[in-house]
C-alpha cells in the first residue's frame, strides 16, 4: 500500500520533472522554428496575423535572393578564413610559450608571466581603442591581417598553455633530453601529444570567440568584402531591415556552419565555454 | 660543454618565448599604456595630441549622458542577473540525473550559447515585432496586447534582458552541472535514509554546497554582463532615446562615431575600474576561501 503511494508520487514528481524540462527545452528551441519558418515564408506571408507557424507556401526564394544580392557566401569564407588562422595562430604561439613558462628555466620568468596575468582583468574595451590607431598606423584597416594578427595573441590560450604543460610528469622530457632530443623535439613530440585534449578546448574557444566576434571587425573593417558573418548580418539589417524573410534566410545561413561543428564536437564546446567562464 | 648548453638553451627560450612575447607587448601591453596617455588628451585622430591633464575625467563626472550609460547598465545587470541564474540553476538541477535523452536536452539548452549574438539578437527583435512578431501573437492568446517592446522606450530594456537571458541561461547551466559534480551523493543518501524530501535535500545539501559554484557565476555573469554590446547595438543601437545606450555603447558612440579618442578612452577606463571593483571582491573572497 505504502508502496503503491510512493509509486504514484514517484510517477507525478517524474511527470512534472519532464514537462518542466520540455517546456525549458521548447523555450530555448521555438526562436530557432521561427527563424527557419520566416525564412520560408515569403515577404507577404511575415506580414500576416495571427501568424503562420508551417508556411502555407513553403519557398526557397530567400535564399536564393539573399545570396544572389548579398555576397553571403563570401561572408561565410571570411568568417572561416579569419577564424582558423586566428585559432591556428592562438594556438601555435600560446603553446610555444606556455612551454617555455612551464618547461624553461630564466630569468623573470615569473615577473614576465605575473605581467601577463595582470593584463587580463583590463577589459578588451580599453585595449580596443589603441588597438584601432595601431591598425591605422599599420596600414591595415580594412584587411584581412586587422582582423586574423591581433587575435593569434591572447593571455588567456598562455595561460591555459602553460597550465596544461606544467601537469606534465618531469620524467618524461629528462628521458628524451637523456636521448640527445632538443627542446623543439621535447615540444613537439613529447609535450604536444599529452596535451592534445587541451588544445582541441583552447582552438574550440578560440574558434567560436572569433566566429561570432562583431565588434573588432565592425571597428577595423569596412568594406562589405570583407566582412565576416556577424558584421555581413549587421550589414543584411542596414538594407533590409524590414524583409523578414530574408533576414532570416541570412541568420539561418550564418547558423549552419557552427551548428555542424558543434554536433561534431560537442564535449569540446561545452568545455572550451566553461573555459571563457574561468577567463574572467 | 655546460656553457654550449646554456647557449642552446637561450637560443630555444628566444625561439618559444618571443613571439609570443613580442605580440602581447605590441597588442596587448603597449595599447593599455597608450589607453591611459590618450584619456588624459583631447586627441582626436586627426589634430595633434595635446595634454589636456584631467578634463577628460570631470568631463565625464559631470556628464549626463556617462551617468545615463552607468545606470542603463546596472539596469540591465539588474534585471538580466537574477534571471540568469535562476533559470541556469534550475536547467542545471532537472538535467543533473541520469535520464533518457539527457545529452539531447543539455544540446538544446546550450544552442543559444554557440549562436552568435548578433545572429540571435536578430532574431530576438523579430520575435518582438509589435505587429507581426510571435511573442505579442503569443500574448494576443491570453488577452493581452502585447508592448511595443524595443521601440517603447519603457520596454526596450526589458526586451534586451529577457533575450540576453535567453541566450546565456545554457551556460549559466553548464557551470552550475559543473558545480553539482563535485557534491558528493553520499550526503543525498544519508538524507533519503533519514526520509528527507526532495524539497528539503535541495534547500539543505544542494544549494549550500553549490554556494562557492554561485558566487563564482554570479562574478562572471557580473564581469561580462558590464560589458554587454553586440545585443544592444543590433536590437536598439542604444535607442529608443538613448533607453538602453549601456557604457560600452557609449564608449564605442565617441571612439567610432565622434572620433573623441581621449574621451572615450576615459570612458573606458571608467568601465574598468567598475569590473576590477568586482573582479578584486571575487579574488578576496576566494583567498579568504569564504562562502
Amino acid at each position: 500500500m505504502a508502496n503503491g503511494e510512493n509509486g504514484i508520487n514517484k510517477f507525478f514528481r517524474s511527470f512534472g520533472f519532464y514537462v518542466l524540462l520540455i517546456v525549458g527545452a521548447f523555450i530555448m528551441i521555438v526562436p530557432f522554428l521561427w527563424m527557419i519558418s520566416t525564412s520560408l515564408k515569403n515577404s507577404g506571408a511575415t506580414m500576416v496575423f495571427p501568424p503562420e507557424f508551417i508556411p502555407s507556401e513553403p519557398t526557397t526564394e530567400n535564399y536564393q535572393e539573399v545570396t544572389g544580392q548579398f555576397p553571403m557566401m563570401r561572408f561565410l569564407w571570411n568568417s572561416l578564413l579569419v577564424a582558423v588562422l586566428s585559432t591556428i595562430g592562438q594556438i601555435i604561439f600560446s603553446a610555444m610559450a606556455g612551454y617555455a613558462f612551464a618547461r624553461m628555466q630564466f630569468k623573470g620568468r615569473d615577473k614576465i608571466f605575473l605581467l601577463y596575468l595582470a593584463t587580463m582583468m583590463v577589459p578588451t574595451q580599453v585595449t580596443m581603442i589603441p588597438q584601432f590607431i595601431l591598425m591605422k598606423e599599420f596600414g591595415w584597416l580594412d584587411t584581412y591581417q586587422a582582423m586574423i594578427v591581433p587575435t593569434m595573441f591572447a593571455v588567456f590560450g598562455t595561460f591555459l598553455m602553460r597550465q596544461a604543460m606544467l601537469s606534465i610528469p618531469r620524467e618524461l622530457e629528462e628521458a628524451a633530453f637523456m636521448d640527445g632530443a632538443s627542446h623543439f623535439r621535447v615540444f613537439l613530440n613529447v609535450c604536444m601529444p599529452l596535451i592534445k585534449p587541451m588544445i582541441a578546448t583552447l582552438g574550440i574557444f578560440t574558434f567560436m570567440q572569433s566566429w561570432n566576434n562583431f565588434l573588432w571587425p565592425l571597428i577595423v573593417v569596412s568594406s562589405r568584402d570583407l566582412a565576416t558573418l556577424p558584421l555581413g548580418l549587421s550589414l543584411l539589417q542596414g538594407r533590409w531591415g524590414t524583409d523578414w524573410g530574408l533576414m532570416m534566410s541570412g541568420v539561418v545561413i550564418s547558423i549552419v556552419p557552427i551548428l555542424a561543428v558543434y554536433l561534431f564536437a560537442q564535449k569540446y564546446f561545452i568545455q572550451g565555454m566553461t573555459m571563457s567562464g574561468m577567463k574572467e | 660543454m655546460v656553457g654550449m648548453t646554456k647557449k642552446k638553451t637561450l637560443f630555444w627560450l628566444c625561439i618559444f618565448l618571443l613571439p609570443n612575447l613580442l605580440g602581447f607587448l605590441i597588442f596587448i601591453g603597449a595599447p593599455i599604456l597608450a589607453s591611459l596617455v590618450i584619456s588624459f588628451t583631447n586627441w582626436d585622430l586627426v589634430s595633434s595630441l595635446q595634454f589636456t591633464g584631467i578634463d577628460n575625467y570631470i568631463r565625464l563626472v559631470q556628464d549626463p549622458e556617462f551617468w545615463r550609460a552607468f545606470r542603463n547598465t546596472f539596469l540591465f545587470i539588474f534585471g538580466y542577473l537574477p534571471l540568469v541564474m535562476i533559470f541556469g540553476l534550475a536547467a542545471a538541477l532537472l538535467l543533473n540525473k541520469p535520464m533518457k535523452l539527457r545529452a539531447f536536452f543539455r544540446a538544446t539548452y546550450f544552442l543559444p550559447v554557440i549562436t552568435s549574438w548578433v545572429a540571435v539578437s536578430l532574431v530576438w527583435k523579430w520575435l518582438y515585432n509589435p505587429n507581426y512578431g510571435l511573442i505579442n501573437y503569443l500574448l494576443s492568446l491570453i488577452g493581452i496586447t502585447g508592448p511595443q517592446w524595443l521601440n517603447d522606450p519603457s520596454t526596450a530594456m526589458i526586451g534586451i534582458i529577457l533575450a540576453s537571458a535567453w541566450k546565456d541561461t545554457g551556460f549559466v547551466m553548464v557551470l552550475f552541472l559543473g558545480g553539482l559534480q563535485t557534491i558528493s551523493p553520499s550526503y543525498y543518501e544519508a538524507a533519503s535514509i533519514d526520509g528527507a524530501s526532495k524539497l528539503r535535500q535541495l534547500l539543505s545539501i544542494t544549494i549550500p554546497l553549490l554556494a562557492p559554484t554561485t558566487f563564482f557565476v554570479t562574478i562572471i555573469s557580473l564581469i561580462n554582463s558590464f560589458q554587454v554590446f553586440d545585443q544592444v547595438m543590433i536590437m536598439t543601437e542604444g535607442g529608443p532615446g538613448g533607453s538602453t545606450t549601456v557604457m560600452v555603447q557609449n564608449i564605442y558612440n565617441y571612439a567610432f562615431r565622434y572620433f573623441e579618442m581621449g574621451y572615450a578612452a576615459a570612458m573606458s577606463w571608467a568601465l574598468f575600474i567598475v569590473i576590477f571593483i568586482f573582479t578584486y571582491i571575487q579574488m578576496k573572497f576566494q583567498d579568504k576561501g569564504a562562502v
